[in-house]
């Protein structure tokens, strides 16, 4: 016996080893990784320029000097929206409002669309119950709701932020129910096998593996959150301004330049917020989980 | 399930009592789909018995019935102790847990003292060859590495009967047979009892004490083998004439149940 012992022991390490050698890929070469940067770098940066020239055209050769005002070219966009301060202080004033918005909304509505997921994942009967409205939540405009939701909850920020809730929450729902139902039949049986209560099950199973799929929803909820909370400020027309007040006073006071500006910086609170949530859950997953290993 | 054995036939394999014994066990699937007909087998423990057959005959739906997983429709059904081995054709490993805390889940599950379960799983990982593979995602590791893994997770609970369910039939040939050299010698020092299913003959008259062969949907036992080579068993005893003529015997005994 002690002889076999010793074959399992002594015989089997290296061979092992060997198995890993051959799987384990290999970091790539770098020739391919100069080419692959090449073309993640070169082409959104060609395709920049390519823009912003397209840009100029219409400025200065499509566009009458008279009808110049509807898209002035982007160096008098950047002097007038960074370079003079009053205006500078005006908007980052507005996105911070926004962002706050934006912000508390989507934590909100990722609270609330986690707690929804795990108890609809726990008994079919609570799915059925809640789904229906959560699909209604969805498929209702959201500039239906704004006025009602302004009218009962003041135009102010608690208001702003049910929108951004509201329009937030059902990717949150439905990518996290998907997460917590994608653990294997086989998984589920060996935690039966070995008398797993309900809760260490969702909490050793299926929450971990929902964690991939959460995400994507938290990534989708954030862009969502975004616009949320400027379509409320762009239609409550009261309380501190944001960025949706921002974009109707520009229109009203035809500020094109802080129009094209008040654009750039919604636009890049959304990518903020998308890529931001993208890159946490990377972190989060990218040694086991394939899918965010292939992103890089 | 986990009825406890009456002291039946004392006799066979060196007076151990049975820890797995089917008797008259019959199941219809709700669907309608007749799977077992009247299936009478015992295991003790310190034996290792294949079941090899047709697909679809039913050889799964046994492991699956004496795990408790699924109940029988007739018949009954006993262990000598619930704590048991169960391994899938898949390594079902959690992806976000490295080797070692994939060995620990087992024990986890069962609130072993966690001085002590580091302790047996670390001795499981050095038993199955992953030793210095610890903290290693299981997306890194191969299909033989994964196959290990599972093997040494339901180690750690030291179970006196095992399942495999076909654990091997997606690994490349070689690797297969390494791993049933490697299984027999965990079956010699850990002395579990084991119920084997399997498309390949070869590698149930390998491992095996005792090979069964089923008939075709619905399944029933048709043959019984006796298998006399003495453990431990040499790699070299796959190419040696009372070998082939053995796994003769087996195919034509399947052939004929067809």
């Amino acid at each position: 016996m002690t002889s076999e012992d010793q074959l399992v022991r002594d015989g089997t390490p290296s061979t092992a080893a060997k198995e890993a050698e051959t799987f384990i890929p290999q970091p790539e070469q770098g020739r391919g990784r100069l080419a692959r940067t090449l073309v993640t770098v070169a082409a959104p940066a060609g395709f920049f320029v390519l823009f912003v020239t397209g840009w100029y055209l219409v400025s200065y050769v499509l566009l009458t000097p008279r009808r110049r005002f509807l898209m002035p070219p982007p160096h008098e966009i950047i002097a007038e929206g960074f370079g003079k301060s009053d205006n500078l202080i005006q908007i980052l004033t507005g996105l911070w409002q926004t962002t706050r918005v934006a912000f508390l909304g989507l934590i909100i509505a990722i609270a609330i669309g986690l707690v929804l997921a795990t108890l609809m994942s726990q008994a079919r009967w609570i799915e059925n119950s809640v789904y229906p409205y959560a699909v209604v939540l969805q498929t209702v405009p959201i500039i239906a709701l704004v006025p009602l939701i302004g009218l009962w909850f003041d135009y102010n920020f608690q208001a702003r932020v049910i929108v951004s809730v509201i329009i937030s929450l059902f990717p949150i729902i439905t990518n996290t129910l998907f997460g917590l139902r994608s653990a294997d039949s086989s998984h589920h049986d060996l935690f039966t096998l070995h008398g797993a209560t309900r809760m260490t099950r969702l909490r050793k199973l299926m929450i971990p593996g929902s964690v991939p799929a959460m995400f994507t929803g938290f990534r989708i909820s954030a862009g969502l959150s975004v616009i949320g909370a400027i379509v409320s400020d762009f239609f409550f027309r009261q309380g501190a301004p944001g960025i949706g007040r921002l974009l109707d006073i520009y229109r009203l006071n035809i500020q094109m330049e802080m129009l094209y500006v008040a654009i750039f910086w919604s636009s890049m609170l959304g990518v903020v917020m998308f890529w931001g949530f993208g890159l946490v859950g990377n972190l989060l997953t990218r040694k086991w989980h394939d899918a965010s290993l292939a992103r890089g | 399930m986990g009825k406890t054995l009456a002291d039946t036939q004392d006799d066979a394999v060196d007076g151990a009592s049975p820890v797995l014994q089917f008797r008259e066990v019959t199941k219809v699937f709700p669907d309608g789909t007749h799977a077992l007909n009247n299936i009478t087998f015992e295991v003790r423990r310190g034996e290792f018995v294949s079941i090899v057959g047709p697909s679809g005959c039913g050889k799964s739906t046994i492991l699956r019935i004496a795990s408790g997983l699924l109940p029988a429709t007739h018949g009954d059904v006993a262990l000598a102790d619930d704590n048991i081995g169960y391994v899938f054709q898949d390594a079902t490993l959690l992806p976000w847990r490295t080797v070692r805390r994939n060995v620990e889940l087992f024990g986890e599950l069962h609130k072993v003292d966690k001085e002590e379960l580091t302790r047996i799983a670390q001795d499981a990982i050095d038993l199955v060859g992953l030793t210095d593979f610890e903290d290693h995602h299981p997306r890194r590791l191969s299909g033989g590495m994964k196959m290990r893994v599972s093997l040494a997770r339901s180690l750690t609970l030291n179970p006196g009967l095992f399942l495999f369910d076909e654990p091997f039939g997606a690994l490349d040939e070689l690797t297969r047979e390494r791993l049933n050299e490697e299984l027999l010698n965990l079956f010699l020092s850990e002395k579990f009892g084991a119920v084997f299913i399997t498309h390949s003959l070869y590698e149930a008259v390998f491992l095996s004490t005792r090979v069964i062969a089923m008939s075709p949907r619905p399944g029933r036992l048709i043959q019984e083998f006796h298998i006399p080579f003495e453990y431990p068993r040499h790699p070299e005893l796959r190419f040696e004439p009372e070998f082939a003529e053995m796994t003769g015997k087996v195919s034509a005994a399947l052939r004929a149940g067809q």
